[in-house]
């Protein structure tokens, strides 16, 4: 079951008019929220500023129907109690990412062999994400350094893919820091993973937006979006929500029929064909 | 018109593979044969999975297979124990084929031992119709000559195996290991390539076993069908490959496309029509072959440890 689930992560669905409903009543509910900010951060300005910091999506479920074709997240955040003068210096910096399910995959290169290209050497990853795309105020290496952003997963080139990382390297480590490479950069050509450094924009004084991409072929599964807050190169906030893409309608239905019940699926796909034989030979019948 | 199909997981344009589906239905009912041989690279062209185009494939393949096998039944022109012993080979083949369909997809060799398969087997082919119909086009041309595949047979090898049996219909004594053996290979080539393989039975049974002509089509249709459908269902339950949908779509355009095919092969001579078939089979295989050894643009690809593309 795992195996058929982790092929099936290619999706292309659309995210249905609500979300922009609920996008438009999350905008409007922050609105009040960041009204009655300044009083709070009134109170506070005699000690150290604690900043909170919290995000919202625009939309918590994804539907993918027939005709989804990639579709954009909104995520909104507030950060309140901010410091007035390192905001006015803008030394916050903001990153969003939202990462889809975790799933191992394997990469495997061509090489000629008798002048055929023939795949050769594999390597195994074993948590890479399905998607990515992340957002943030300003180039990620401004806003880190190196090591902060292999460890939070900051940037396509820092996103994480595995757990154990080079325990099953077959090929060693140069070689996997190639097939490293050519996973993301597949995955970037393919739209499944994206960045957007700018993204992330100061509405007000502590409302902020992030809008990230979504590729038409959205995996199905538990997503979640992480939000980091960095005052001055350091990370000081950090806060998570996920969302949750799942199949709906005719689809979802045929594809959880072929999964759950195979052989019956089969029979019902050769009844199908031999009923359209027998039908077409009805219509066109000849002799 | 796009949609998005469930298993192979792609958007798709729906009048593209209808259209598809009449083109190969056209050549299927012009020559008299499944198409499963060009169903499948075409869809691989059309970026469907390998996998997913494959096992599509043979549930296409069942439509137009069983369309054409009851008009032969009616004709009385199948060969119903011949059929027989020729599915009992082309169930183990099946049941072979995707064990090993599997295998080869685990390894991440699926793709190529496909593409050099259809390359082998249409090159071959093709090569050969095509000398043979060229040869008869020219004694044609001198005088004579008919146009017809049938040669009056001296015995070969074949014939000099064990466990005989007698099929009345074919007026035919031959042993029975050839048959199962045939029915298996057919099998086998069903599950991994996605065809019915009527490509190959055609003129196996013609030069190998000598049925007579006119109960070939027949038999070999009648064969195909449950060959086909038992390999849907063993791809279905195994690897979850059928894209009923594509399968459907495809199957609407096939249904139309046979008919005018059917109307157009009347109007051509049996040896032109065995060229041009040639030269088609010719062309899928040349072109399968050039994508072989080209050199991709992207050396490496992602999959999943099942094998399954991404």
């Amino acid at each position: 079951m795992t195996e058929r689930r982790a092929k099936r992560f290619g999706r292309f669905a659309r995210r249905t008019p609500a979300c922009h409903w609920l996008a438009a009543s999350i905008v409007a509910g922050l609105a009040v929220a960041v009204a009655s900010a300044p009083v709070n951060a009134q109170l506070n300005t005699q000690e150290e500023p604690v900043e909170s910091f919290e995000i919202g999506l625009s939309t918590n479920r994804i539907g993918i129907t027939a005709d989804f074709n990639g579709a954009q997240l909104v995520v909104f955040g507030a950060l309140d109690n901010a410091d007035a003068r390192i905001q006015r210096q803008q030394r916050y910096d903001i990153v969003v990412a939202l990462f889809g399910p975790r799933a191992p995959v394997v990469v495997r290169e061509k090489q000629p062999v008798l002048g055929i290209w023939v795949n050769q050497d594999s390597e195994t990853f074993d948590a890479a994400p399905t998607t990515y795309s992340v957002a943030s105020t300003r180039p990620f290496q401004d806003i880190a350094s190196k090591a902060v952003r292999e460890r939070l997963s900051l940037g396509i080139d820092s996103v994480r893919l595995s757990i154990a990382d080079g325990a099953e390297s077959e090929a060693g480590q140069t070689n996997r820091s190639e097939f490293e490479a050519a996973l993301r950069r597949i995955r970037t050509n393919k739209g499944l993973y994206s960045e957007a450094t700018g993204e992330v924009r100061f509405l007000g004084p502590s409302l902020f937006r992030a809008d990230l991409r979504l590729p038409a072929d959205l995996p199905v599964g538990v997503h979640t979006a992480r939000a980091y807050l960095f005052r001055q190169g350091v990370l000081i906030r950090q806060s998570s929500q996920q969302l949750t893409v799942v199949k709906v309608g005719f689809e979802a239905w045929i594809d959880r029929f072929s999964e759950e019940h195979g052989a019956s699926y089969g029979v019902l796909a050769v009844l199908l064909a031999v009923f359209t034989g027998w039908f077409g030979r009805v219509i066109f019948r000849r002799d | 018109m796009f949609l998005y199909l469930p298993i192979a997981e792609i958007s798709v344009n729906i009048l593209v593979i209808i259209g598809m589906g009449a083109a190969v239905g056209f050549l299927s009912g012009l020559f008299g044969v499944g198409g499963g041989f060009l169903i499948t690279p075409l869809l691989i062209f059309y970026n469907i999975p390998p996998a997913v185009a494959v096992a599509t494939g043979a549930n296409q393949v069942i439509a137009s297979s069983f369309s054409g096998a009851l008009v032969h039944y009616k004709r009385g022109t199948v060969d119903i124990k011949l059929g027989t012993m020729l599915l009992i080979g082309g169930t183990l083949g099946s049941i072979a084929g995707v064990a090993l369909f599997s295998l080869l997809r685990s390894i991440g060799q699926l793709d190529l031992t496909v593409s050099i398969l259809y390359v082998l087997f249409l090159g071959g082919i093709g090569g050969l119709m095509l000398t043979e119909s060229v040869k008869s086009m020219i004694k044609r041309r001198k005088g004579g000559g008919d146009g017809d595949l049938r040669r009056p047979g001296q015995h070969n090898w074949v014939h000099g195996l064990p466990l005989k049996m007698r099929f009345p219909r074919s007026r035919l004594y031959v042993s029975i290991i050839p048959v199962i053996g045939l029915g298996f290979l057919i099998g086998v080539l069903a599950a991994i390539m996605g065809v019915g393989g009527g490509f190959v039975m055609v003129p196996a049974m013609i030069y190998l076993l000598r049925v007579p002509t006119n109960v070939v089509i027949g038999t070999s249709l009648y064969q195909i069908v449950f060959t086909a459908a038992v390999t849907t269902v063993l791809q279905a339950a195994t690897n979850g490959t059928i894209d009923v949908v594509l399968a459907f779509l495809l199957m609407i355009g096939g249904v139309f496309g046979a008919q005018f095919g059917a109307e157009a092969g009347r109007k051509l001579r049996g040896d032109q029509l065995r060229a041009l078939l040639a030269l088609l089979v010719l062309a899928v295989g040349i072109r399968l072959g050039v994508e072989l050894v080209m050199p991709p643009s992207e050396i490496f690809s992602l999959s999943a440890p099942s094998g399954a593309r991404q």
